[in-house]
Protein backbone atom coordinates (compact mmCIF):
# COMPACT_ATOMS: atom_id res chain seq x y z
CA UNK A 1 0.00 0.00 0.00
CA UNK A 2 1.63 3.36 -0.68
CA UNK A 3 1.82 6.21 1.58
CA UNK A 4 -0.89 8.90 1.90
CA UNK A 5 -0.02 12.33 2.38
CA UNK A 6 0.57 13.89 5.50
CA UNK A 7 -1.76 16.00 6.42
CA UNK A 8 -4.13 13.10 5.89
CA UNK A 9 -2.64 10.70 7.95
CA UNK A 10 -2.11 13.32 10.94
CA UNK A 11 -6.42 13.86 10.28
CA UNK A 12 -6.86 10.44 11.04
CA UNK A 13 -4.61 10.05 14.07
CA UNK A 14 -6.65 12.97 15.72
CA UNK A 15 -9.85 11.32 14.25
CA UNK A 16 -9.34 7.90 16.15
CA UNK A 17 -7.97 9.97 19.47
CA UNK A 18 -10.74 12.23 19.69
CA UNK A 19 -13.01 9.02 19.68
CA UNK A 20 -11.36 6.99 22.41
CA UNK A 21 -11.12 10.55 24.32
CA UNK A 22 -15.15 10.56 23.26
CA UNK A 23 -15.35 6.86 24.93
CA UNK A 24 -13.30 7.52 28.49
CA UNK A 25 -15.14 11.08 29.21
CA UNK A 26 -18.61 9.63 28.05
CA UNK A 27 -19.77 13.28 28.10
CA UNK A 28 -20.73 16.02 25.60
CA UNK A 29 -19.96 19.02 27.60
CA UNK A 30 -18.86 21.98 25.05
CA UNK A 31 -15.71 22.08 26.96
CA UNK A 32 -14.58 18.97 27.70
CA UNK A 33 -15.02 18.40 23.72
CA UNK A 34 -12.87 21.07 23.36
CA UNK A 35 -9.83 20.30 25.38
CA UNK A 36 -10.16 17.16 24.51
CA UNK A 37 -9.72 17.86 20.71
CA UNK A 38 -6.71 19.94 21.65
CA UNK A 39 -5.31 17.61 23.21
CA UNK A 40 -5.73 15.12 20.05
CA UNK A 41 -4.51 17.35 18.43
CA UNK A 42 -1.39 17.91 20.05
CA UNK A 43 -0.96 13.88 20.67
CA UNK A 44 -1.20 13.28 16.98
CA UNK A 45 1.29 15.92 15.92
CA UNK A 46 4.25 13.42 17.50
CA UNK A 47 2.85 10.46 16.70
CA UNK A 48 1.27 10.55 13.42
CA UNK A 49 4.22 9.23 11.59
CA UNK A 50 4.33 5.68 13.62
CA UNK A 51 0.53 5.77 13.75
CA UNK A 52 -0.32 4.71 10.29
CA UNK A 53 0.53 4.79 6.23
CA UNK A 54 -3.07 4.57 5.32
CA UNK A 55 -4.18 8.09 6.52
CA UNK A 56 -7.99 8.87 5.95
CA UNK A 57 -8.14 6.03 2.98
CA UNK A 58 -8.46 3.54 6.08
CA UNK A 59 -11.98 5.55 6.56
CA UNK A 60 -13.69 4.21 2.99
CA UNK A 61 -17.25 3.32 3.77
CA UNK A 62 -16.44 -0.63 2.26
CA UNK A 63 -13.60 -0.86 5.09
CA UNK A 64 -15.97 0.71 7.88
CA UNK A 65 -18.96 -2.13 6.52
CA UNK A 66 -16.58 -4.59 6.63
CA UNK A 67 -15.18 -3.94 9.93
CA UNK A 68 -18.16 -3.58 11.88
CA UNK A 69 -19.35 -7.12 10.08
CA UNK A 70 -15.98 -8.38 11.15
CA UNK A 71 -16.95 -8.07 15.11
CA UNK A 72 -19.60 -10.53 15.43
CA UNK A 73 -18.35 -13.01 13.38
CA UNK A 74 -14.98 -12.56 15.57
CA UNK A 75 -16.60 -12.72 18.63
CA UNK A 76 -18.55 -15.45 17.68
CA UNK A 77 -15.49 -17.39 17.02
CA UNK A 78 -13.70 -16.67 19.79
CA UNK A 79 -16.83 -18.20 22.18
CA UNK A 80 -16.28 -21.06 20.25
CA UNK A 81 -12.85 -21.50 20.63
CA UNK A 82 -13.55 -21.07 24.42
CA UNK A 83 -16.18 -23.74 24.84
CA UNK A 84 -13.41 -25.81 22.57
CA UNK A 85 -10.98 -24.96 25.55
CA UNK A 86 -13.58 -26.10 28.26
CA UNK A 87 -14.17 -29.23 26.11
CA UNK A 88 -10.70 -30.43 26.26
CA UNK A 89 -9.63 -29.21 29.82
CA UNK A 90 -12.98 -31.10 30.80
CA UNK A 91 -12.39 -34.16 29.52
CA UNK A 92 -10.99 -36.55 31.14
CA UNK A 93 -8.94 -38.38 28.40
CA UNK A 94 -7.24 -34.92 27.63
CA UNK A 95 -7.82 -35.36 23.91
CA UNK A 96 -4.73 -33.08 22.42
CA UNK A 97 -2.40 -33.75 19.69
CA UNK A 98 -0.15 -30.89 19.41
CA UNK A 99 2.03 -29.42 16.63
CA UNK A 100 3.70 -26.61 14.92
CA UNK A 101 2.27 -26.48 11.72
CA UNK A 102 3.52 -23.69 8.65
CA UNK A 103 0.64 -21.74 6.80
CA UNK A 104 0.99 -19.14 4.18
CA UNK A 105 -1.00 -15.88 3.89
CA UNK A 106 -2.46 -13.38 1.07
CA UNK A 107 -2.26 -10.55 3.13
CA UNK A 108 0.40 -7.86 2.41
CA UNK A 109 0.06 -4.82 4.84
CA UNK A 110 1.38 -5.24 8.02
CA UNK A 111 -1.34 -4.40 9.98
CA UNK A 112 -3.36 -6.59 8.24
CA UNK A 113 -0.73 -9.50 9.26
CA UNK A 114 -0.79 -8.41 13.18
CA UNK A 115 -4.53 -8.60 12.85
CA UNK A 116 -4.75 -11.95 11.52
CA UNK A 117 -2.17 -13.38 13.98
CA UNK A 118 -4.10 -11.80 17.13
CA UNK A 119 -7.40 -13.37 15.45
CA UNK A 120 -5.59 -16.37 14.82
CA UNK A 121 -4.53 -16.64 18.60
CA UNK A 122 -7.90 -16.10 19.84
CA UNK A 123 -9.74 -18.74 17.83
CA UNK A 124 -10.10 -22.40 18.40
CA UNK A 125 -7.05 -24.49 19.54
CA UNK A 126 -4.83 -22.44 17.45
CA UNK A 127 -1.72 -20.24 18.54
CA UNK A 128 0.81 -17.80 16.53
CA UNK A 129 4.16 -19.06 17.04
CA UNK A 130 6.28 -16.46 14.69
CA UNK A 131 5.32 -14.99 11.31
CA UNK A 132 8.22 -14.26 8.83
CA UNK A 133 7.18 -12.73 5.52
CA UNK A 134 3.95 -14.54 4.05
CA UNK A 135 4.95 -17.61 6.59
CA UNK A 136 2.68 -17.98 9.89
CA UNK A 137 3.71 -21.10 12.08
CA UNK A 138 1.35 -21.56 14.07
CA UNK A 139 0.85 -24.16 16.91
CA UNK A 140 -2.09 -26.11 17.09
CA UNK A 141 -3.63 -28.38 19.58
CA UNK A 142 -5.34 -30.78 17.35
CA UNK A 143 -3.40 -31.17 14.27
CA UNK A 144 -6.05 -32.89 11.65
CA UNK A 145 -5.10 -36.14 9.89
CA UNK A 146 -5.23 -34.30 6.47
CA UNK A 147 -2.52 -31.49 7.87
CA UNK A 148 -0.26 -34.66 8.46
CA UNK A 149 1.22 -34.97 4.78
CA UNK A 150 4.71 -35.49 4.30
CA UNK A 151 4.24 -32.96 1.27
CA UNK A 152 5.31 -30.05 1.44
CA UNK A 153 2.34 -27.92 -0.38
CA UNK A 154 -0.58 -30.19 0.68
CA UNK A 155 0.34 -29.50 4.40
CA UNK A 156 0.54 -25.61 3.74
CA UNK A 157 -2.41 -26.02 1.59
CA UNK A 158 -4.44 -27.57 4.60
CA UNK A 159 -3.17 -25.90 7.66
CA UNK A 160 -4.36 -22.72 5.47
CA UNK A 161 -7.90 -23.73 4.49
CA UNK A 162 -8.44 -24.14 8.55
CA UNK A 163 -6.67 -21.37 10.01
CA UNK A 164 -6.51 -18.48 7.70
CA UNK A 165 -8.53 -18.93 5.11
CA UNK A 166 -11.53 -17.80 6.90
CA UNK A 167 -10.21 -14.56 8.25
CA UNK A 168 -8.92 -14.03 5.11
CA UNK A 169 -11.47 -13.02 3.19
CA UNK A 170 -12.85 -10.09 5.87
CA UNK A 171 -8.73 -8.91 6.26
CA UNK A 172 -7.92 -8.47 3.10
CA UNK A 173 -10.71 -5.74 2.24
CA UNK A 174 -9.96 -4.38 6.07
CA UNK A 175 -6.72 -4.01 5.67
CA UNK A 176 -5.46 -5.28 1.97
CA UNK B 1 -33.26 -5.12 40.26
CA UNK B 2 -34.08 -4.93 36.58
CA UNK B 3 -33.35 -6.48 33.23
CA UNK B 4 -29.66 -4.81 32.55
CA UNK B 5 -28.57 -6.00 36.41
CA UNK B 6 -29.40 -9.20 35.34
CA UNK B 7 -27.44 -9.61 32.22
CA UNK B 8 -24.75 -7.78 33.77
CA UNK B 9 -24.66 -10.58 36.32
CA UNK B 10 -24.76 -13.38 33.99
CA UNK B 11 -21.63 -11.69 32.19
CA UNK B 12 -19.71 -11.85 35.43
CA UNK B 13 -20.80 -15.54 36.10
CA UNK B 14 -19.60 -16.29 32.61
CA UNK B 15 -16.31 -14.46 32.83
CA UNK B 16 -15.19 -16.23 35.97
CA UNK B 17 -16.31 -19.28 34.78
CA UNK B 18 -13.74 -18.94 32.28
CA UNK B 19 -11.40 -17.87 34.36
CA UNK B 20 -11.51 -20.79 36.39
CA UNK B 21 -11.18 -23.22 32.98
CA UNK B 22 -8.39 -20.75 32.14
CA UNK B 23 -6.63 -21.94 36.01
CA UNK B 24 -7.54 -25.38 35.74
CA UNK B 25 -5.95 -25.44 31.96
CA UNK B 26 -2.76 -24.25 33.00
CA UNK B 27 -3.04 -27.86 35.91
CA UNK B 28 -3.82 -30.25 32.99
CA UNK B 29 -1.99 -29.22 29.94
CA UNK B 30 1.48 -31.03 29.42
CA UNK B 31 3.81 -28.39 28.32
CA UNK B 32 3.83 -24.71 28.16
CA UNK B 33 2.72 -24.22 24.76
CA UNK B 34 -0.61 -26.07 25.29
CA UNK B 35 -0.83 -24.14 28.55
CA UNK B 36 -0.63 -20.53 26.67
CA UNK B 37 -3.41 -22.13 24.26
CA UNK B 38 -5.77 -22.56 27.11
CA UNK B 39 -4.88 -19.55 29.34
CA UNK B 40 -4.70 -16.69 26.48
CA UNK B 41 -8.22 -17.75 24.87
CA UNK B 42 -10.28 -18.65 27.82
CA UNK B 43 -8.67 -15.52 30.40
CA UNK B 44 -8.97 -13.09 27.44
CA UNK B 45 -13.29 -14.20 26.71
CA UNK B 46 -13.70 -14.18 30.52
CA UNK B 47 -12.07 -10.60 31.11
CA UNK B 48 -13.97 -9.55 28.17
CA UNK B 49 -17.38 -10.84 29.77
CA UNK B 50 -16.20 -9.57 33.83
CA UNK B 51 -15.37 -5.77 32.37
CA UNK B 52 -18.34 -5.33 30.30
CA UNK B 53 -20.82 -7.13 32.61
CA UNK B 54 -19.69 -4.53 35.12
CA UNK B 55 -20.33 -1.42 32.97
CA UNK B 56 -24.22 -3.21 32.09
CA UNK B 57 -24.54 -3.79 35.74
CA UNK B 58 -23.92 -0.62 36.74
CA UNK B 59 -26.30 0.91 34.19
CA UNK B 60 -29.16 -0.71 36.14
CA UNK B 61 -27.85 0.21 39.15
CA UNK B 62 -29.37 4.01 40.61
CA UNK B 63 -25.93 5.65 40.43
CA UNK B 64 -24.27 4.42 37.20
CA UNK B 65 -24.41 6.13 34.42
CA UNK B 66 -23.77 5.62 30.68
CA UNK B 67 -19.78 6.54 31.77
CA UNK B 68 -19.81 3.00 33.47
CA UNK B 69 -20.47 1.45 29.91
CA UNK B 70 -17.98 3.62 27.81
CA UNK B 71 -14.98 2.92 29.95
CA UNK B 72 -15.25 -0.77 30.23
CA UNK B 73 -15.92 -1.07 26.01
CA UNK B 74 -12.25 1.31 26.20
CA UNK B 75 -10.41 -0.80 28.39
CA UNK B 76 -12.23 -4.46 26.83
CA UNK B 77 -11.12 -3.24 23.65
CA UNK B 78 -7.24 -2.55 24.44
CA UNK B 79 -7.34 -5.66 26.44
CA UNK B 80 -8.55 -7.70 23.33
CA UNK B 81 -5.96 -5.85 21.22
CA UNK B 82 -2.93 -6.59 23.58
CA UNK B 83 -3.58 -10.08 25.48
CA UNK B 84 -2.95 -12.14 22.07
CA UNK B 85 0.32 -9.80 21.32
CA UNK B 86 1.47 -10.45 25.17
CA UNK B 87 0.90 -14.34 24.34
CA UNK B 88 2.45 -14.42 21.02
CA UNK B 89 5.85 -13.12 22.59
CA UNK B 90 5.43 -15.34 25.42
CA UNK B 91 5.45 -18.72 23.51
CA UNK B 92 7.91 -17.48 20.77
CA UNK B 93 10.57 -16.90 23.97
CA UNK B 94 9.68 -19.80 25.24
CA UNK B 95 10.43 -21.26 21.69
CA UNK B 96 13.85 -19.60 21.20
CA UNK B 97 15.21 -20.16 24.34
CA UNK B 98 14.52 -24.29 23.65
CA UNK B 99 11.56 -25.36 25.73
CA UNK B 100 10.80 -28.80 23.73
CA UNK B 101 7.30 -29.79 22.56
CA UNK B 102 5.87 -32.14 24.64
CA UNK B 103 6.53 -35.80 23.57
CA UNK B 104 3.10 -36.21 21.67
CA UNK B 105 3.38 -33.33 19.57
CA UNK B 106 3.39 -34.73 15.51
CA UNK B 107 4.68 -31.66 13.84
CA UNK B 108 7.37 -29.14 14.17
CA UNK B 109 8.16 -26.83 10.93
CA UNK B 110 9.14 -24.27 12.50
CA UNK B 111 12.22 -26.33 13.65
CA UNK B 112 12.95 -26.96 9.72
CA UNK B 113 12.46 -23.54 8.94
CA UNK B 114 15.26 -22.33 10.83
CA UNK B 115 17.32 -25.07 9.93
CA UNK B 116 16.87 -24.21 6.44
CA UNK B 117 17.21 -20.48 7.46
CA UNK B 118 20.54 -21.24 9.63
CA UNK B 119 22.66 -23.22 7.08
CA UNK B 120 21.44 -20.99 3.98
CA UNK B 121 23.01 -17.65 5.72
CA UNK B 122 25.74 -19.66 7.87
CA UNK B 123 27.84 -21.35 5.18
CA UNK B 124 29.15 -18.18 3.15
CA UNK B 125 30.11 -16.50 6.10
CA UNK B 126 31.90 -19.12 7.68
CA UNK B 127 34.25 -20.08 5.34
CA UNK B 128 35.85 -16.30 5.12
CA UNK B 129 36.03 -16.43 9.19
CA UNK B 130 38.21 -19.57 8.85
CA UNK B 131 40.16 -18.90 6.24
CA UNK B 132 41.20 -15.21 8.07
CA UNK B 133 42.25 -16.86 10.93
CA UNK B 134 44.64 -19.89 9.60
Amino acid sequence: MEEASKISRYLYTVIVLFLIWLFLTASLDPQELGFGLLLSLIAAAFTYEIFTTGGLANLHPKKVAYAIAYIPYFLWAMIMANLDVAYRVLHPKRPIRPGIVKCRTVLNSDVGKLALANSITLTPGTITLDVDGENYFIHWIWVPDEAMTEKEDEHVKAASANITAPFEKFLKVIFG
Amino acid sequence: MSALTAIGEVLVLLGTFFYILSALGLIRMPDVYNRMQTATKSATLGSLGVIIGVGIWALGTDFGSAAWLTKTIVIAVFLLLTNPISAHALIRAAYKSGIPLWEGSVVDKYREHIDAKTTETETPEETPEEGGEE
